[in-house]
């Protein structure tokens, strides 16, 4: 048995090794389902034997070597092709020359840039739904327990368990290639990528459900995923804005949130309390993408107008000009009504609240937008502005009505009673 | 988590000599798994302390001290910020860092004023509201 401290050390190896181990199994067994047991196998074993023997010195090698040893056991005792069972055994023969050296560069094999991609682009693969690759992606990306995906996402634990298991029976049957794509075709599978590593970004930047307004790990998690992908795949612009647009988000985190957990909105928050060095990074990041090439993409737009307020030293520095130039660009580009809420929020600030309202009119009969709480929260800010306090009231308490989120909610009811506070003066 | 990593300095250090070739090749490529691997947020080299000012503090008196500081065990000759799950997690990536020599590496995680919000005991953070409210209390006075 495992004492405790061997234990937390064999967690932190498998965090580090898992995703390399996953897609070393993954490119030699071809099954991301069988690559999967085989790597906790692995873990099991060296549960067993550390605590005895010691943490390897190469510990990344000693858990492929052991994988690999038990896929050629089962490969042998189900007596499988011929062909795959070589290629098997010279893969494995050629780790044993090359990596169990106790030497810790021989670990940086060239593979691993192609089998990280691989891995990321199976789990991502648009065959599965969203919800199924962002759980794929945290379980085999993210080293991430069952367990610890379903508290991030807040589902019980056999409703995620169902969802992997679900999610690699359709990658089997529909036998989605092992070959890792090149150039444009490779450009095509990205953005489902991105879009699932933001998705996991925003679960935890700004909850949808439950009692906590953000959760922290979540957005590292994905932060994590995001700088990983940079490295495998750096001439795509698109990857360096959306990690721009993750770093700068994040580096408000601790300012968005009040003593008592309460979210506070952008303008009202404590710049001092920005996180600058995820600002930096982020800056960077932005540099990169706009380096690659133009058109900008959609996050890289994203990460430009949260630039903008990043390098505002005050809420009332901000460059709302500029801001709205970039929300052109975006409306332009993703033909999304959200977009354009936003885009009125900008206008508002930029040329006044009459002039965003008249845009948030145009949109209040969007069907895409029928039951999202910001458009009644968007209108009821632009209505306090201009003084109209007892229709914004009543758009507060509607978005109230509408918010999933129990912090929202309460910061909205708290809107809605101010203006009803300001509509009749006691 | 945030941690970061305190590279000690020593006599070679302090003299200004680069490591070898070989040496920087290793850190490099040790550095390269680090960022690969979305751990590393930030990390320099520093310049000896031939090159470094103190500034004393004492009651209103400032004094200025220029380097070289003689007392090498404190000095602090790089650093690296990493971003990781747990600190067993950097002590893993530490290990693999091409030191040698009895070198001793520190790690020193973060301190996170939002961790330190959410630490807060309900009865704490009711002592705090009353702190913030007296405060309050005090300012519109």
């Amino acid at each position: 048995m495992a004492n405790a401290a061997t234990r937390e050390a064999i967690e932190a190896v498998w965090r580090i090794e898992s995703a390399r181990l996953l897609g070393g199994l993954v490119r030699v067994v071809r099954d991301v389902g069988l690559a999967e047991d085989l790597a906790q196998e692995a873990l099991v074993t060296a549960l067993e034997r550390w605590p005895e023997s010691g943490i390897p010195d190469n510990p990344g090698a000693w858990l492929m070597a052991t994988a690999k040893n038990r896929a050629i056991d089962q490969l042998r005792r189900a007596q499988m092709a011929e062909r795959k069972h070589d290629a098997l055994e010279h893969d494995a023969a050629l780790d044993a020359t090359t990596t169990t050296r106790a030497d810790p560069e021989a670990a940086l094999d060239e593979d691993v840039g192609d089998d990280l991609l691989r891995l990321v682009l199976i789990a991502c693969h648009p065959v599965l739904s969203t919800e199924a690759r962002a759980a794929l992606t945290l379980r085999l990306l993210g080293g991430l327990t069952t367990d610890e995906i379903a508290r991030a996402f807040l589902v019980p634990e056999p409703t995620i368990a169902q969802r992997i298991v679900r999610a690699k029976r359709t990658l089997a049957e529909a036998r989605v290639p092992f070959e890792v794509p090149r150039g444009d075709e490779l450009a095509a599978r990205l953005p489902s990528v991105l879009e699932v590593i933001y998705l996991i970004f925003n679960e935890g930047y700004a909850a949808t459900r439950g009692e906590e307004w953000m959760r922290v790990d979540l957005c590292e998690d994905a932060l994590r995923l995001g700088r990983i992908l940079v490295g495998l795949v750096p001439d795509e612009a698109e990857v360096h804005g959306l990690v721009a647009l993750m770093e700068l988000q994040a580096s408000r985190a601790r300012a968005r949130v009040g003593p008592s957990g309460e979210p506070i909105l952008l303008l009202e928050q404590d710049r001092s309390r920005w996180d600058q060095l995820l600002v930096h990074r982020g800056l960077g990041a932005l540099a990169r993408a706009e380096s690659l090439g133009r058109p900008l993409g959609g996050y890289t737009l994203q990460a430009a107008i949260a630039a903008c307020h990043a390098r505002a030293r005050t809420a009332a520095d901000t460059d709302w000009h500029r801001i709205v130039a970039l929300y052109d660009a975006l409306v332009e580009l993703t033909r999304s009504p959200v977009v354009e809420l936003n885009r009125a929020v900008a206008v508002g600030m930029a040329f006044g609240p009459a002039a965003g309202l008249e845009l948030v009119d145009a949109l209040v009969e969007e069907k895409l937008l029928a039951s999202y709480h910001l458009l009644p929260s968007v209108r009821g800010d632009l209505l306090a502005k201009l003084g109209r306090n007892d229709e914004a009231r009543r758009e507060f308490e509607r978005a109230a009505a509408m918010a999933q989120n129990a912090r929202e909610r309460q910061l909205l009811l708290a809107r809605a009673r101010a203006c009803a506070a300001t509509a009749q003066p006691s | 988590m945030r941690v970061m990593v305190l590279v000690p300095g020593d006599k070679d250090s302090e003299a200004g000599k680069m490591p070898s070739e070989e040496l920087l090749a290793k850190m490099m490529k040790f550095n390269e798994e680090l960022v690969k691997a979305g751990v590393m947020l930030a990390g320099d080299g520093l310049t000896p302390t031939s090159k470094a000012k103190r500034v004393r503090f004492s009651g209103g008196q400032r004094t200025v001290i220029d380097g070289p500081f003689t007392e090498s065990k404190e000095l602090v000759a790089g650093y690296w910020i990493w971003q990781v799950k747990s600190i067993d997690e950097a002590v893993e990536w530490l290990k693999r860092a091409p030191f040698d020599g009895g070198v001793e590496v520190t790690i020193r995680p973060v301190f996170d004023p939002e961790d330190f919000g959410r630490e807060l005991t309900p009865e704490l953070r009711a002592k705090d509201e009353r702190l913030r409210a007296e405060v309050e209390r005090q300012r519109s006075s």
